[in-house]
């Protein structure tokens, strides 16, 4: 028995057969693939759910809505229910009013005879429909395709920024000794984690002097030299063989030459893994934003979207549909390059 | 091919920086406004918006909507940094007085804003101040309770009568709820200005000794006890007081709405919302503030929209505002949006709210009614520049004595000490 | 499964190249200017000139606000220019650091503060021996010889891509009182349960929270240090009839030992500075059992009607203060591995 538990810790290539150990590792990541993927199943599932629907308890797992009928004599379509009558017979009848605890009600065949039900003894005839207005609503009510662009823009200049100049520092404190490395070096990671938020004031008060409030620079620059990123590419780039540098300057390349044609090829894994996590920490960033950018044609979508939560109201309905749009893109991408980048993460083993 | 290339590059590049550093040569004057919504006041206002571009062609008003963490975080800070749009919607009135224009010079009939909107510019000057008139109310907000009319139905339990007191309702809602198992016999929304509807009528005066004011009085007192004692007898549930920290906002509307809360104290902004999601699942009703020793009163509050200091148009932003100040315009939004109207004249008149189903405009009447019935200690609290401290002093502490975190001595002790450090805080100046 | 995921690739790859394309382009371009500089300055002074930009952005966006910072913790009052602040001395810290006892925070002057760091201290070590324990266990699970292994190893990993606003909201959807949870539970004839009323319970779901978003990223490196061990080693201690368990403990865990380091170091500093997902799904509630120290220095700061800057200019001092010293532990610790 604790055998077999330990093979599971030391197996690497299994034997032949089905060991226990492998029902119990395909067991664990099975319950993986719910617990991981559940969550976010759950939340599309609700973002296609009426309000009223949101609020139900207990949840139905597919979005519904009350089925609806046409009776004869009565302008609108009526909601229909199914009934548990006095005599304990059920019948689908459909509500015309409904006056407190008790319920007037008609039964779609016979128009003409209304029948008084209490409200407990109904239950609501339901079917399966998508409230598409949840997201027809905010795309159409919203400039959708400028914050879209917005968000674009800050995503691809601020990662490109950001991929140039912190491969360009981490080449120089990866390839050359020179005055002064140390000291550079502890700055990079001495402020590796420090948080934005706690530094949020002053950094506001820097962009203000600048006069970077609202334009889009003010959220793509202050973030773009980032300690984790030299760091990172740093630590890959120790790894490139010192003699492909030293062959290159035989060769008469400049130091500038040797950078863009030697070193930033050869790192592309790590720079593939920073470039994702860019992405992410721009296409994602809402509280820095939200400072800085106070006008319309330069919030990105993280702000559009967060307009639903009011002072004493949010719009769930909004907010979650809003929510699994942004989380769209996030998904595509990974979807196209999650094998890139979980080597990627894997290669550059975080050294 | 690469030509080709070479040109999608510069083109690519050159709309990049184009949309970066955004900028445009224009002839009018563009007004930015920044806005929260809380329903569908954003929409209806940029409707409002568009009629008066019509008619002023000169002017152009950008309505930038953000979610009001950014008017209640990041506003004062832009503010403080010499930074701001020309007008927003704020609702810590008090708190941003330092930094409200006074349109006053700019405005066609001053006498008029006197006369409708009077109580209210008091709420947005400094303090010595009587003449400046920063902005008007886009909505004013009563505070007072939603009940649940089929639960009683359903419990068999008659409806406490007109001048009911706190005690009456809260035994009621209890007695309902064991009946039908709602899990939330009487809800508060989390804030201290909800709480302040509750202790205004047990006596809170929150009087002002040099400037400064005295929250916790034997008013206070009285307020923050029956609050303790609700949540040990069951009567509150510790969900919405308990459940989160600080200043937070926690509301219980979404429990309302699911027919579990007999009573919830909360405010007139929340009919709209009930009239368009509960729909016909039950009878919902506003009924008059509960009366404690001192009065029967509610408390005041709500939104402005203001001209700002940073604006460098004063006259085109006193000529919006005259425009969406004025009875006709101010009117059809109150109306439109189902808020109480922060306009004295329209409030006499009364508003016809045609698109509120009749639950919602008997709401709205009862909401309406409560106005007239403040009293002026809640005038008072509620222009207090110091009253937003008080309130969330207050709110977390009390959020601490109710999961037993502290005890209500100790929390009477914090919620002076903390109020007396922020309030020095702010006059700490070179 | 693994066909499906390759066609992507195939098509990953073309943008892939016409960015090579670009940057070729680009070096035409840069190449003759850079030499020329190269020329003027000398080839031992162009490590200044490649480490120059990110110091600029550096001191603008960095070293500036964290100097701004501490005069905003020496001075008083609500003005945002350091100008038109009055100086104050060593109040905002004496205040911060003012406690009948660092034990009870009730006793302290500023309790909020204290029992944020209680609460960090708290949530930093249930978060290292959690996080520890699952991506450890993740990872050699995934390690073994099992189908489709890039499939799952993507499935733990895709949370790391999710904004912390979005796994708060996702999880506060479920845990609610009428969440899909409680639903379950029901279900099953249990009670319903007030997740967010009960000081364990919101702190048992904010670290599992944490645990269920990064713990893929985690996985990755342990998996890499796993697949790193050389075979021929395992097969050795095989022949010899080493107990699994002994080999596990004198061969997997050691040659592991650097990336577990490097784990166990990431998670206690993102641990001390987790605000976002713990702030969205508890609010730092019930009462104060889930605020974090950095939701502390952003409410004095933002949050509170009077904007203390002074207050949490001193405590984002001590908290950097304290990151700053983990940090070089990790650089001592990595250094050591490595000589």
């Amino acid at each position: 028995m604790t055998g077999g538990l330990l093979r599971l810790l030391t197996l690497r290539r299994g034997g032949r057969g089905w060991h226990w150990t492998d029902v119990a590792s395909y067991a664990y990541l099975a319950v993986g693939v719910l617990l991981m993927f559940g969550p976010v199943l759950w939340l599309v599932l609700s973002s296609f759910k009426t309000p009223s629907a949101l609020l139900e308890f207990p949840p139905s797992l597919l979005p519904m809505a009350q089925a609806e009928v046409r009776v004869e004599g009565y302008p609108q379509p009526l909601p229909l229910f199914t009934v548990t009558m006095e005599d304990g017979s059920v019948r689908e009848l459909a509500q015309v009013r409904r006056i407190g605890i008790a319920a007037q009600m008609v039964d779609p065949k016979e128009p003409a005879k209304t029948i008084r039900v209490p409200v407990d003894r109904r239950t609501p005839v339901r079917h399966l429909a998508f409230a598409v207005g949840n997201y027809t609503d905010p795309l159409t009510q919203f400039d959708f395709l400028r914050y879209l662009r917005n968000s674009l823009v800050v995503t691809v200049v601020a990662t490109l920024i950001t991929l140039l100049i912190n491969s360009m520092a981490a080449y120089a404190l990866s390839v050359y000794e020179f005055r002064g490395k140390s000291v550079a070096m502890l700055g990079v990671i001495g402020t590796l984690m420090i948080p934005i938020t706690i530094i949020l004031a002053p950094v506001y008060l820097v962009v203000t002097k600048l006069g970077f409030v609202d334009s889009l620079w003010a959220v793509i620059l202050p973030g773009a030299a980032t300690p984790t990123g030299v760091f990172l590419l740093r630590q890959y780039m120790l790894t490139i063989p010192r003699d492909l540098i030293e062959a290159a300057r035989m060769d008469k390349a400049s130091e500038w030459r040797i950078y863009a044609r030697i070193v930033m090829p050869l790192s592309l894994p790590a720079l593939a893994v920073l470039a994702i996590f860019s992405v992410m920490w721009r296409w994602n960033d809402f509280l820095w934003p939200l400072a800085v950018l106070t006008k319309t044609e330069v919030h990105t979508l993280p702000i559009a979207l967060n307009a639903f939560q009011g002072e004493l109201q949010t719009q769930w309905h909004y907010l979650l549909a809003m929510t699994v749009v942004t989380l769209l893109p996030v998904a595509l991408v990974f979807a196209f390059l999650q094998r890139f980048i979980t080597s990627g993460i894997a290669n550059t083993g975080m050294k | 091919m690469r030509r080709t290339a070479w040109i999608a590059g510069c083109a690519l590049a050159l709309s990049i920086v184009g949309t970066v550093g955004f900028a445009s040569a224009q002839a009018q004057t563009t007004l930015r406004m920044m806005w929260y919504s809380d329903g569908n006041e954003g929409e209806v206002m940029n409707d409002l918006l568009r009629r008066f571009e019509d008619k002023n062609k000169d002017i152009k008003v950008v309505l930038d909507q953000v979610p009001f963490k950014a008017i209640n975080e990041t506003l004062p800070v832009q503010l403080a940094s010499g930074q701001g749009p020309d007008l927003a919607r704020v609702t810590d009135m008090g708190g941003l007085a330092p930094y409200l224009l006074d349109l006053r010079p700019h405005l066609k009939d001053a006498a008029y804003w006197e006369q409708n909107y009077g109580p209210f510019l008091e709420w947005m000057r400094v303090p010595g101040n009587t003449t400046a008139i920063p902005g008007y109310m886009t909505q004013l907000t009563v505070t007072g309770p939603f009940v649940n009319k089929t639960l009683f139905e359903q419990a068999g339990v008659a409806m406490p009568g007109a001048n009911a007191t706190w005690d009456d309702w809260a035994k009621a809602a209890k007695a309902v709820a064991d009946k039908v198992q709602a899990p939330f016999p009487v809800a508060f929304d989390r804030s201290g200005h909800r709480f302040f509807g509750l202790a205004v009528s047990q006596g809170a005066k929150m009087a002002e000794v040099n400037g400064e004011p005295q929250a916790v009085d034997e008013g206070f007192k009285r307020a923050a006890q029956l609050i303790v004692d609700w949540h040990k007898s069951g009567v509150m549930s510790k969900e919405l007081w308990g459940s989160v920290s600080g200043t937070a906002y926690r509301g219980a509307n979404e429990e309302f709405k699911n027919a579990q809360v007999v009573l919830y104290e909360s405010g007139s902004w929340q009919t709209a919302q009930f009239d368009k999601t509960i729909g016909d699942a039950f009878d919902w009703i506003a009924v008059p503030t509960p009366c404690g020793p001192a009065n029967c009163s509610a408390m005041p509050g709500g939104a402005a929209l203001v001209a700002l200091k940073t604006s460098t148009h004063p006259a085109e932003v006193a000529r919006l505002l005259d425009y969406l100040a004025s009875e006709e315009v101010a009117g059809e939004f109150y109306a439109r949006t189902l808020f109480v109207p922060g306009h004295i004249g329209l409030a006499k008149k009364g508003i016809t709210y045609t698109s509120a189903s009749p639950q919602a405009a008997a709401a709205l009447k009862v909401f309406g009614d409560a106005v007239g019935k403040l009293d002026p200690v809640a005038y008072h609290i509620q222009g207090d520049p110091n009253s937003r401290i008080v309130f969330n002093a207050a709110i977390s502490r009390l959020g601490q004595v109710v999961v037993n975190e502290t005890t209500l001595d100790e929390a009477y002790k914090r919620i002076t000490a903390d109020v007396a450090q922020q309030i020095a805080e702010r006059k700490k100046k070179q | 499964m693994t066909d499906m995921m390759r066609l992507p690739e195939a098509a990953a790859r073309r943008p892939a190249g016409l960015v090579a394309g670009g940057a070729q382009a680009l070096m035409r371009l840069t190449d003759p200017p850079m030499r020329a500089l190269q020329r003027l300055i000398g080839a031992a002074r162009m490590p200044y000139v490649f480490l120059l930009p990110n110091l600029v952005f550096f001191g603008l966006f960095v070293f500036l606000p964290i100097a701004i910072n501490i005069v905003f913790s020496m001075t008083g009052g609500t003005a945002l220019y350091p100008a038109e602040r009055p100086y104050v001395g060593a109040e905002q810290y004496a205040r911060l650091l003012d406690c009948g006892s660092y034990l009870d925070p009730g006793s302290c002057q500023e309790d909020l503060f204290w029992r944020g760091v209680g609460n960090t201290l708290t949530f930093t070590v249930f978060q290292m021996v959690a996080m520890v324990l699952f991506s450890l266990g993740t990872a050699l699970v995934l390690n073994r010889p099992i189908r489709a292994r890039g499939f799952f190893r993507a499935v733990y990993f895709f949370p790391v891509l999710l904004s912390p606003v979005v796994v708060a909201l996702i999880w506060k959807w479920i845990l609610q009182r009428d969440g899909l949870l409680n639903a379950a539970l029901t279900m099953a004839g249990g009670q319903k349960i007030l997740f967010f009323v009960d000081p364990g319970w919101a702190m048992f779901w904010s670290v599992f929270v944490s645990v269920w978003a990064h713990m893929g990223f985690y996985t990755l490196i342990l998996l890499a240090g796993l697949q790193a061990i050389p075979r021929d080693v395992y097969e050795a201690a095989e022949m010899d009839g080493t107990r699994p368990w002994r080999v596990f403990h004198r061969i997997t865990l050691p040659l592991l030992w650097p990336n577990l380091l490097v784990v166990l170091v990431l998670v206690l500093i993102r641990s001390v500075q987790v605000f976002d997902e713990v702030f969205v799904l508890t609010g730092g509630g019930p009462g104060t059992a889930t605020v974090m120290i950095v939701q502390y220095i952003y409410t004095t700061a933002f949050a509170n009607q009077v904007q203390n800057f002074g207050l949490a200019g001193a405590a984002s001092v001590l908290l950097g203060a304290v990151l700053f010293v983990l940090t070089m532990v990790q650089l001592f610790l990595t250094r050591r591995r490595s000589s």
